[in-house]
């Protein structure tokens, strides 16, 4: 078949001009047929959550009688979390756990440590740092810190099991489900979702209460040993307590900036 | 060489291998799953969005609420009209539709889906199995 340039510019041409001039007959014909996009649904934060631009604790020891006291804040949040209690101790899944201080702190401790330190236990979990490692190790970003109230949180759906994070960690906060936990969690709670084997999980600083207007398990729990609340905020109870008393963080030393204070 | 005869054979041999699970199943379409509401369901009367797209997009819906809640700690979704929900698919969604086996498995089970949602998001969905 012959075709002369003439021809072949032609029909290019007219082409052109019906493809140009199709995509407003289009966009007529479909929004004559009612396929106008539907009016846009919205998100909020529920009306009563608590909001802070950096939540911080304080832990104050002096009020920690026994091993009890800490017993029901770690029954606490491990009900709350649905974290299971397993036998073995390297299979362990702990979000809040008792510890002596020479292990809580041991750049502080020294050989010959005072008779109440010698003694006490204090509970630690996640510190929720400023400069989280845990974060900067996880290639899938399942584990990140919340720029808008500090929050150094899993997303368990995104969590690889690589256990990077746990490297990284230097307070051993994370734990490792290594089994399938469901069938060692005593009593299930169903407003909170369970994990499956392989995922890596830790505290959340009660992330979901908090979103609902109500305090961490754990300060609730405590009996007004621990403080909870805005490190931002001057005139906020945490601060308060930081103000008059004195503090220590975990590892200090290490520039992670942990948010949870101790009163020793 | 003239081996017309045998690729034919074979040809109409191999249309028939690939095409048997058309004719073989031929009028006997499976029927398509019928969902169980229940009580709590039908009285509350309408989803989060209408029937047709809660059917088709509520994957995509509950993809967007599971980056919203976890990521930027939003926890209220608030439709067309203007109703509000909790976007948790353990606390809203799975708490009318309660019927785990008569509802979502029907249509998962019906498109060969095996969402892993259930793992983690409702009480042990697995021991009914």
């Amino acid at each position: 078949m012959e075709r002369s340039r003439r021809e072949f510019l032609k029909i290019a041409g007219a082409s052109a001009a019906i493809g140009l001039g199709a995509r407003p007959v289009i966009e007529a014909v479909a929004a004559a047929t009612g396929h106008q996009a539907a009016p846009e649904a919205q998100v909020a934060h529920h009306p009563e959550a608590l909001k802070a631009t950096r939540w911080g604790m304080v832990v104050d020891t002096r009020k920690i009688e026994s091993a009890e006291q800490i017993e029901k804040m770690v029954e606490a949040c491990h009900q709350e979390h649905n974290v299971p209690m397993l036998e073995e101790e390297r299979h362990r899944i702990k979000w809040i756990w008792e510890t002596h201080f020479h292990n809580a702190f041991p750049s502080q401790s020294t050989d010959r440590v005072s008779e109440h330190l010698e003694h006490i236990l204090l509970p630690v979990m996640c510190n929720h740092c400023e400069n989280p490692p845990c974060v900067r190790a996880c290639p899938t970003k399942a584990t990140f810190k919340r720029e808008s109230d500090g929050i150094v949180m899993m997303d368990f759906h995104r969590c690889i099991g690589c256990r990077f994070c746990m490297a990284a960690c230097p307070y051993g906060s994370r734990s490792f489900n290594f089994r399938d936990p469901q069938p060692f969690i005593k009593e299930v709670n169903l407003k909170y979702p369970r994990r499956m084997k392989g995922v890596v999980e830790k505290c959340n600083f009660c992330e979901e209460r908090l979103a609902l207007g109500q305090m961490p398990a754990c300060v609730e729990a405590s009996k007004g040993a621990i403080v909870f609340g805005d490190l931002t905020d001057p005139d906020s109870e945490v601060r308060h307590v930081l103000r008059e008393n004195f503090t220590i963080r975990r590892k200090q030393n290490l520039g992670t900036e942990p948010c949870v204070y101790y009163i020793v | 060489m003239n081996d017309k005869g045998k690729i034919v054979t074979g040809l109409v041999i191999f249309a028939a291998v690939v095409t048997f699970p058309f004719w073989y199943n031929l009028g006997k379409a499976a029927p398509p799953p019928e969902v169980v509401l229940t009580e709590k369901a039908k009285a509350a009367g309408e989803c989060v969005l209408p029937k047709e797209e809660i059917r088709a997009e509520h994957m995509q819906l509950l993809d967007v609420w599971r980056d919203t809640q976890v990521r930027d700690g939003q926890t209220v979704y608030i439709n067309a009209k203007g109703k509000a929900y909790t976007m948790s698919l353990s606390n809203t969604c799975l708490d009318c539709h309660s019927n785990y086996k008569d509802f979502c498995d029907r249509c998962h089970v019906y498109a060969s889906v095996d969402p892993y949602c259930f793992d983690c998001h409702i009480d042990n969905p697995k021991e009914g199995e």
